[in-house]
């Protein structure tokens, strides 16, 4: 499961940013979140979203193995065995690998838990199966 | 303190000291945010009789306990101070994503004081405050000076910014944001200008606490939920508040040729269809907001960007001044943006002097050579530009239609279309009397947001003059405009008419205090009892005289339009203030009675 993203249709309102730090600390916090909004005004008056593409780089690179998969693929953060390396920041193809020590002691990323899909009036984010890698 | 940023920022910009206090525990309890911590310092703190461009007066910058946070349309800002506009009462309320960092920055309000020796920025970034040197800045237009701050300190940071005619103090100048979000109304932008502040900028990064983080998300997400199943989310999404102008024009409600009619030729070209059609580039949404009604344009006959046009900006700068082509209007709202004035007063106040023009009593002399006739839009432009600048005919047109008017005499005054100094926004209200009341007893002046009646209007019979009107309007005023004291938007009630008490569980969620809609429009009450106080404190014959609307609309009634020949009378002018009066407990001047000021607990400390 990841996360995808039409960017013509988002607004740039954030409401996904507090959904997303909502999700991943339980805190009020866009700064916290986990995908990124790219407002480009006042010319051309478009937004760029990031979202995390579920690819594994920043797992295969992590030296403390705290980067995981669920049962559903998706890599997650265990907080505890992050030590704030940032091996895994340039790693990231979408730059949505966070790693910011004056706002968290822990490295964080999307996780696919959809609570950003349920507040976006836009449909501009929804959940779904990885595309299939090719061999 | 839950539900809050914490603090409140003093910026004493005569000495240049920055001070943080603690946000007090029974303010947020009794006035909530935004516009009620607003009107309760305006009255604490601005000396009686203050200037309103002087040191004395405040610019008191308010975000609510729903600003932030998880909540549908959580964006609003309020900016409360004397208005330079009229002498009253000013509280404008701004969109956009500034009042959601103020609270990760730690902070309630903003209360700029005093007024500096030179040009200065307010520079925040969470707890690093200070006040900057704004010379190379200064001059510049808003947008301009807010891409230049984007470009130097980072998409994170926040901007709200005034323009020249801030700076000039063109009594309707406003303050901008975002890229097209405003403060407009009632000169707030002349009041940041005389204090020599060009910019606020801001950002913050802080985590805001909530009472009950489950119940909080829960609350939330049912918000949420509740928007994004709404029937109308598409409609309104795609149009924005520019879904009302066929409506309006079918109605005979888009104000045309200085209020002269309500349905306009050629309004076809500034529908909102036909602006989707030929310049909206993207939807742009405020902070929080799943439905968004910004849209963001790009002109191909000007090639410019622009945010909007709205509705209000349509009816101004469109039809009042018999502009039928939206992409010249979407031209006039970026000149008015960038230059920092409020498109409503532009548009109105032009109109006024189009109609003076033609009238034969303003000439080309007077005019420098300018065809202002209704229609030609590069004179609409030109006037734009020499308001800003207070230049020739310009500099009469910047004190807002009421003053113009005074000055210029000649019967002119029957035709300044204002309440109190304010220029009526974008509803013709020659036989719409709940919607004509609701301008007529405004807290700001002419002002359309506190009750948008017009729609009653026309649902129980648009001439009628009966108490149920005047307690819709009184209800009305007391319930949207505590959604600018909890600092969110009241278009997901109005517009997607989700059910408002979602709010509830939500507000004492986040606050952990439980309040029903009745005990918040309790506080709405009480809100509007005191800006009247404040009204009568700053004008010794404030009074009924001040609540009369626009001799137009009951002397002068529309000779072309669905409208054609309909007017009030001004006994039911008059009985409509008198039936407003009575069920407010106000005497007949309109000065609330002292049982109606005990009853709602009103401190003596804000009324002595």
């Amino acid at each position: 499961m990841r996360l995808y993203v039409d960017s013509s249709r988002c607004s740039g309102c954030n409401a996904c940013r507090v959904a997303c730090s909502l999700s991943v600390f339980g805190e009020n916090n866009p700064k916290k979140a986990s995908l990124v909004i790219e407002p480009h005004f006042p010319a051309p008056g478009v937004y760029k979203v990031r979202v995390c593409t579920q690819c594994g780089d920043c797992a295969a690179v992590c030296p403390t193995e705290a980067i995981k998969q669920d049962a559903q693929g998706a890599y997650y953060v265990e907080f505890s065995e992050c030590n704030l390396c940032e091996a895994c920041v340039p790693e990231c193809p979408e730059e949505v690998m966070f790693v910011r020590p004056e706002l968290a002691d822990t490295a964080w990323k999307c996780t696919a838990c959809g609570d950003c899909v349920a507040v976006c009036g836009t449909s501009a984010l929804w959940l779904g199966e990885k595309e299939a890698v090719a061999a | 303190m839950n539900g809050y940023g914490g603090h409140i920022l003093r910026v004493n910009l005569t000495t240049g000291q920055v001070k943080k206090e603690p946000t007090p525990a029974d303010l947020a309890r009794d006035y909530l945010g935004g516009r009620g911590f607003g009107i309760y310092f305006l009255l604490k703190e601005v000396p009686k009789g203050a200037d309103p461009l002087g040191p004395e007066n405040k610019l008191i910058i308010s975000s609510g306990p729903l600003s932030g946070l998880l909540v549908a349309g959580g964006g609003k800002c309020d900016w409360t101070c004397k208005a330079p506009l009229t002498g009253g009462y000013a509280s404008a309320s701004m969109g956009g994503h500034f009042t959601a960092e103020l609270k990760y920055a730690g902070l309630d309000s903003i209360i700029l004081e005093g007024i500096s020796p030179k040009p200065v920025y307010l520079f925040i970034d969470d707890d690093k405050i200070e006040l900057r040197d704004a010379s190379e800045y200064w001059g510049k237009g808003s947008m301009t000076v807010e891409k230049m701050m984007k470009d130097k300190f980072g998409e994170e940071f926040q901007c709200a910014v005034i323009g020249p005619a801030g700076e000039n103090m063109v009594s309707f100048a406003h303050i901008n944001h975002d890229f097209g979000r405003q403060a407009g109304r009632g000169g707030v932008g002349a009041v940041m200008g005389s204090k020599k502040v060009k910019a606020i900028v801001v950002r913050g990064t802080k985590s805001v606490p909530v009472a009950d983080l489950e119940a909080y998300r829960k609350a939330g997400m049912a918000l949420y939920k509740a928007c994004k199943d709404a029937e109308g989310l598409k409609e309104w999404t795609r149009y924005g508040t520019t879904i009302v102008t066929s409506w309006c024009n079918e109605v005979g409600a888009l104000p045309t040729r200085n209020f002269s009619a309500g349905s306009f030729e050629g309004a076809q070209g500034i529908y909102g269809q036909t602006m989707r059609e030929k310049i909206v580039v993207t939807d742009k949404g405020c902070f929080g907001c799943p439905c968004p009604c910004g849209k963001y344009s790009k002109t191909k006959k000007y090639n410019s960007y622009v945010e909007g046009p709205e509705y209000e900006t349509i009816g101004l700068l469109g039809s009042n001044v018999g502009i039928d082509d939206i992409e010249a209007v979407a031209q006039a709202n970026l000149l008015c943006d960038e230059m920092g004035i409020d498109t409503i007063s532009a548009g109105n106040v032009i109109a006024w002097a189009m109609e003076c023009y033609e009238k034969g009593i303003f000439t080309k002399q007077d005019t420098g050579g300018i065809e202002l006739k209704f229609g030609n839009a590069d004179a609409v432009f030109k006037m734009i530009e020499m308001i800003t600048k207070k230049e020739g005919l310009g500099a009469l047109l910047a004190d807002g239609v009421k003053k113009a008017s005074q000055e210029i005499g000649k019967g002119t005054e029957k035709f300044a279309i204002h309440v109190k100094g304010m220029e009526q926004s974008a509803y013709q209200t020659h036989n719409a009397t709940a919607m004509l009341l609701a301008y007529m007893t405004c807290d700001v002046g002419a002002h359309h947001n506190r009750a948008w009646a017009i729609t009653y209007d026309i649902q129980v019979g648009r001439e009628k003059v009966v108490p149920e009107k005047v307690a819709r309007v009184i209800w009305l005023q007391h319930f949207r405009p505590m959604f600018d004291v909890l600092g969110a938007c009241r278009l997901q009630w109005v517009e997607l008419g989700i059910d408002r008490d979602l709010y509830v569980p939500l507000l004492e969620a986040i606050t952990g205090i439980h309040r029903t809609w009745e005990d918040i429009e309790k506080v709405g009450e009480r809100i509007w009892n005191l800006t009247r106080l404040y009204w009568a404190r700053e004008n010794a014959d404030f009074g009924r005289a001040w609540d009369m609307p626009a001799p137009r609309f009951y002397e002068d009634p529309p000779k072309t339009g669905v409208t054609k020949g309909q007017y009030t009378k001004l006994e039911d002018v008059n009985k409509l203030l008198d039936m407003y009066y009575e069920q407010r407990g106000w005497d007949s001047n309109g000065l609330p009675k002292p049982e109606t000021l005990q009853k709602l607990g009103i401190p003596q400390e804000l009324v002595a």
